[in-house]
């Protein structure tokens, strides 16, 4: 690795990520996944929602078949004659955009509360810091899988369920940094200049914050779609009009048993690949984050 | 000391408070179990008479004071659709679930720890690369798909054991066990190698970590120096000091497992609690899931007490950090 010069925070993070060939793979594999849900509808081969393209003739096709109308199949049909493919992109579309929301919103409310808690200290702490504890001894999944057996499904309450399971991390890592950071001199030397209380919350003690943030979000990423997967999967998830990677594979459980692989294992396929993209970019960049390991 | 326990113990009974009136009122709101129990052509009056017998047709306040009231007695309803009291229902498809548990634990153990050590005692040699690379990837893959990958490699592709229910048992003891009989063992492998894989990428990741810290420590230098065997060097001196970790969180993740068994029995159809759960949301068996409530809710608080008591007993600055706090 060569030393550069003008040595800011971003290039010298850009020259640590690029120092490990898997995890710049990894990088770019997420770069494709997330160009390919956003742009789900420009890329992909057929809209498999839209009545008018699909065809019952061309149901349960195997992989590489030809269909009726001469539309190739590269990753096969479902029951209804979809093209696996398009519904996969329109899925991963789905997944990923239910946990950035989740995430995104875990993290403002994780950073709102964390911060006040460690700013405040107090009885505000206690309650704040007790309601983690307690939220983070239960496992995620299976309270999320009770709130919605309560909410009913949904893509709206899939979410609110992933927040209300997620933003307990993210309170703990902030209060934990805010902590030692509020300690430090330059908060000292905020406060003796008299500056508003937001001010150096916001403006100085905040962006030192980041950092273990982006990493935890990194994860939950990941552990959010694995969890909105799961719930899909087991019947309490996302409803059938809004089909996400997880409840393809559910769909295609029922075709597994008579050789009719393709509809759950492609969509899994395509799980597997984005989890690990997401885990490998997070554990580097926590490698590279952590201040132990820069020796 | 003493203080702190009364503290810990009170906290404990004010979590369980505090979870039986959120489980029991967020249940409240899902909708009326009669409108799917009851036979759609039943007259009012028929209806009527099966709220009544449910206790539905009381006000909410009444209904959770009975809740309450029960749950001091251990007494957490009766299940509408089986018909039999709900805790008993759970207890009699416990076993199931703590067979899978605790075999999918010792297969994670078992092949996890030894893994772990060998790409911790080595960490540059190729095997070793494979053996994270194949931990990041049981990290990462959904535990349902996994499932169902499985399913249809053994079952469908090989056809080499069942996809899925329970087999033969025997009773041991009046507690039904599968692992004696060829088909029960066949019916369980599975199940549990689908719950192992994830808990195995765990302990493989803390055991090398573990490993590749303790290998540079002064006693086993010191080992080696003295001429003892590697095999006695890693069995003993290396081994019983990683150990700690991954007990501690093996622990802490025995709850884990019968939690996320839920995935693994519903793809198995295995009939354990976590298959129950899932049937009784669909069906709105109210009691059956405030009572799964209940008592995963109790497991889990006594895992944490136990765990925090176990702490401050053998770390004493928790004990008096949590005194003046």
């Amino acid at each position: 690795m060569t030393v550069t010069r003008a040595d800011t925070p971003l290039r010298r993070f850009v020259a640590d990520y690029l120092t490990s060939p898997l995890a710049v793979v990894a990088g770019l594999g997420l770069a494709v996944i997330v160009l390919l849900a956003v742009f789900a509808g420009q890329i992909a081969p057929q809209n498999p929602y839209d009545l008018g393209q699909i065809t019952i003739f061309d149901g349960s096709l195997p992989p590489g078949e030809l269909g009726f109308e001469g539309f190739r199949f590269w990753l096969g049909s479902d029951e209804q004659g979809r093209d696996m493919l398009s519904a996969m992109i329109y899925g991963l579309r789905i997944s990923l955009f239910v946990s950035f929301v989740a995430v995104g919103s875990a993290v403002l409310i994780g950073l709102g509360l964390g911060l006040l808690a460690a700013w405040r200290g107090g009885s505000i702490e206690a309650i704040v810091m007790r309601t983690v504890d307690i939220q983070l001894s239960f496992p995620a999944l299976l309270v999320a899988l009770l709130l919605l057996a309560a909410l009913g499904k949904g893509v709206d309450k899939v979410i609110i369920a992933l927040i209300l399971v997620q933003w307990a991390y993210f309170a703990r890592t902030v209060r934990a940094a805010a902590l030692v950071e509020i300690k430090k001199d330059y908060v000292m030397a905020a406060r003796a200049a008299a500056l508003p209380q937001w001010r150096i919350l916001f403006g100085h003690v905040l962006p030192n914050v980041m950092p273990p943030v982006l990493v935890i979000a990194t994860v939950q990423i990941a552990n959010a779609i694995a969890i909105e997967a799961s719930l899909s999967f087991l019947g309490v998830g996302v409803p059938i009009t809004e089909p996400s990677l997880g409840l393809l594979i559910a769909n295609g459980f029922d075709y597994l048993l008579s050789g009719r692989y393709w509809i759950s294992f492609y969509p899994g396929v395509a799980l597997l690949i984005t989890l690990v993209c997401i885990n490998l970019v997070g554990d580097h960049v926590r490698d590279i984050l952590n201040p132990r390991m820069q020796s | 000391m003493l203080a702190y326990l009364i503290r810990r113990f009170s906290q404990a009974i004010f979590v369980m408070a505090v979870m039986a009136t959120i489980v029991f009122f967020g249940l409240y709101a899902v909708g009326n179990p009669v409108d799917l129990l009851i036979n759609p052509e039943a007259d009012l009056a028929e209806q009527e008479a099966t709220m009544r017998r449910l206790g539905l047709d009381r006000p909410v306040h009444v209904q959770f004071g009975y809740f309450l009231n029960g749950l001091m007695q251990g007494d957490l309803g009766t299940s509408f659709v089986h018909n039999r009291p709900a805790l008993e229902l759970i207890l009699s498809r416990l076993p199931a679930t703590l067979e899978l548990a605790f075999l999918g634990i010792l297969i994670a153990v078992g092949l996890g720890v030894p893994l772990g050590m060998i790409a911790g005692l080595r960490p540059e040699a190729p095997y070793s690369k494979l053996i994270m690379a194949g931990s990041v990837v049981g990290f990462s893959t959904p535990n349902f798909w996994q499932g169902l990958m499985l399913i249809m490699f053994f079952a469908v592709f090989l056809g080499w054991l069942p996809a899925g229910g329970r087999g033969d048992t025997i009773d041991v003891l009046g507690i039904p066990v599968s692992f004696l009989t060829w088909d029960g063992l066949s019916h369980l492998i599975l199940p549990a190698v689908n719950v192992a894989i994830f808990k195995m990428s765990l302990v493989i990741r803390l055991t090398r970590a573990g490993t590749s810290e303790v290998a540079l420590q002064d006693y086993v230098k010191y080992a080696r120096a003295r001429g003892l065997s590697p095999r006695r060097v890693i069995g003993v001196h290396i081994l019983k000091n990683i150990l700690i970790p991954v007990v501690t969180v093996l622990g802490l993740e025995t709850g884990n497992v019968i939690a996320f068994a839920v995935v693994t029995e519903t793809v198995f159809a295995w009939p354990g609690i976590g298959k129950l759960l899932i049937d009784s949301i669909g069906l709105l068996d109210r009691p059956v899931v405030v009572a799964y409530l209940m008592l995963t809710v109790f497991l889990f608080v006594m895992i944490n007490l136990i765990v925090d008591i176990g702490y401050s007993l053998l770390d004493p600055r928790v004990r008096i950090k949590g005194d003046k706090a």
